[in-house]
């Protein structure tokens, strides 16, 4: 029993070691030929946000109110979600050197790319309060609850993360068929417009982005602690792709070796 | 199952047996592989392939009932020609792989050289390499710490240490490899085609740093295409070929003559008589060289002499 505890004291330690280095890996190897570095991870979901606002402003910013947080609220959530999921997917196929000639535990890789999309995230929610400033929506500690969905979100991309990577090491064309689906992703996410209009808005709520989305939008906006139910709900998006991206990973854990 | 070994095992894991609990037990150890072209084929081009029925993929097994038992202290030189399965095994070994079939244990902490240029990152610095590699191969921060001047001044890249690791020579990466492989005790050593490192002098030292590591009383085994290498190094043979263990032995003086015989004539022994007549006809041959060898020396000296 002791001993037990003791070695898994040793594996966390050694873990812990081989994580900081691995996201000091990619972090050097994400920012190492870009002038603006970190700063364009901000700048980009902005640009994006002032095309949507252009183009979107005359259609739905008279049924929205304070409708540049909507869409930004849309637009960061959406814009982690992708990077992380995106990074990810690459992770396994990336380090297939390593891990075919040393015995690594292989969900580090995936874990260490989520690191930086995360802290890339963290700058653009600087900024998205910022924007709340000036559309007049002060700080309330019920914004400190915002905690909980980027706790559900990290996890989700985790999970989704782990089930890409392994896909893409099976077959190579995941890469293509998943720009396709985030594009539809992205329109079915409600960025820009809102799902009153629909029958049966409830039925957006399929789409882990979008309640994630919701949830941001609910707090900052209408100034509302969603309900229970849909805090479970946001869990369980959560863990339903960690336990998925968890099996993909333990049962394939040495067959990917045939493919790479 | 083990019929075809019967001849030669007699001595090794009675020994085995005396020395208390094995280091490395490899029971009736089988590994299989698939391949196939499902590589290259993507998601959409599968799915028609399985609806069509023309997704195949082959399987064949790279290492087929293998038995080995090691002791403490004991080095095993695997022999084989390629495609024999001794790479694969050594994967079993260290984890990357499972066993198909069979079990295999291996106790204490290992350390696995093979292949050791890749898996390091061009633009980042050489310390930052040491490091990395370092977490990848089990190492904590302390014992990075402690051991990296010791690593650097081995590998002789203590005025590069800045430099990223795309400007150094290739020599210089393996060097840097083995350093870091090497400079920690293991229980259990692995090397696969590493001894030729770098130049003539590093060659000398890696070595003889492995002659050191492996007089602490480590156990280690060796996949080396020099037969000599094996000769000098190891105290325990395991044969494979196709995958089937020809033998695993300690007669290894016996069983390298009769490998090398083997790699001439192609043709593998069927019992310890036909090993021993394999052995001998190298001997043969050998001593015919030498013979050849001392007449010609002798013919040029008898021309020098004419002249």
């Amino acid at each position: 029993m002791n001993n037990s505890v003791t070695r898994l004291m040793q594996g966390i330690r050694k873990n812990h070691f081989l994580f900081e280095q691995l996201v000091h890996r990619d972090f050097t190897q994400k920012y190492k030929r870009s002038i603006l570095g970190m700063g364009w991870s901000v700048l980009s979901p902005l640009l994006t946000l002032l095309i949507m606002k252009i183009v979107f402003s005359s259609f739905f910013a008279k049924h929205i109110p304070h409708y540049t947080i909507y869409l930004l609220s849309g637009n960061i959530v959406l814009s982690y979600y992708k990077e992380a999921t995106k990074n990810g997917m690459s992770s396994l196929v990336d380090n297939a050197k390593i891990f075919t000639k040393i015995n690594v535990p292989k969900y580090m890789f995936l874990l260490s790319k989520n690191v930086s999309a995360l802290v890339n995230f963290g700058l653009t929610v600087l900024v998205y309060f910022i924007f709340c400033l000036f559309d007049g929506i002060l700080f309330h500690p019920r914004m400190l609850l915002l905690v909980y969905p980027v706790l559900c979100l990290l996890l989700f991309n985790i999970g989704v993360g782990l089930v890409l990577s392994a896909m893409f090491v099976f077959f190579r064309d995941i890469r293509y068929l998943y720009d396709v689906f985030l594009t539809m992703i992205t329109y079915l996410s409600a960025i820009f417009y809102s799902v009153d209009r629909f029958a049966h808005p409830e039925l957006f709520l399929l789409n882990p982005v979008y309640v994630y989305i919701k949830y941001f939008r609910l707090i900052v906006i209408d100034g509302k602690i969603p309900s229970l139910p849909y805090h479970l709900l946001c869990a369980f998006y959560a863990l339903i792709f960690v336990a998925a991206g968890g099996l993909v990973y333990r049962r394939h854990n040495h067959s990917f070796l045939y493919y790479l | 199952m083990k019929n075809h070994e019967d001849f030669a095992s007699r001595g090794p894991e009675e020994q085995a047996g005396q020395s208390g609990g094995a280091v490395i037990a490899c029971e009736h150890v089988s590994i299989r592989y698939i391949t196939g072209d499902f590589r290259a084929i993507g998601l959409k081009e599968y799915l028609i392939r399985r609806l069509t029925g023309r997704y195949k993929v082959r399987e064949f097994w790279a290492d087929r009932d293998v038995t080995f038992r090691l002791g403490r202290g004991e080095m095993l030189g695997i022999i084989g020609s390629n495609g024999a399965g001794k790479s694969t095994l050594l994967k079993a070994v260290t984890g990357i792989m499972v066993p198909t079939e069979g079990t295999l244990h291996a106790e204490g902490s290992i350390a696995a050289l093979l292949e050791l240029g890749s898996g390091f990152d061009g633009d980042m610095t050489v310390k930052e390499n040491a490091y990395l590699r370092g977490a990848l191969l089990g190492y904590t921060r302390a014992f990075m710490d402690e051991k990296y001047e010791e690593i650097i001044r081995f590998a002789e890249l203590e005025e590069f240490q800045d430099y990223q690791f795309k400007q150094l020579s290739s020599g210089m990466k393996s060097r840097l490899a083995f350093s870091i492989a090497c400079l920690v005790n293991p229980d259990i050593i692995i090397l696969d085609e590493v001894l030729s490192v770098g130049d003539g002098a590093f060659r000398k030292k890696s070595g003889d740093k492995m002659k050191e590591i492996l007089a602490s009383g480590v156990t280690g085994i060796l996949v080396s295409h020099s037969i000599d290498q094996v000769r000098e190094l190891c105290s325990r043979i395991l044969w494979l070929d196709h995958g089937r263990q020809v033998t695993f032995t300690d007669e290894v003086a016996l069983y390298c003559d009769a490998y090398e015989e083997f790699l001439m004539t192609k043709k593998l022994p069927k019992d310890h008589a036909a090993v021993e007549k394999l052995a001998e006809g190298h001997l043969r041959r050998k001593r015919r060289e030498e013979e050849k060898r001392m007449q010609e020396a002798l013919k040029g000296a008898g021309g020098e002499e004419r002249r």
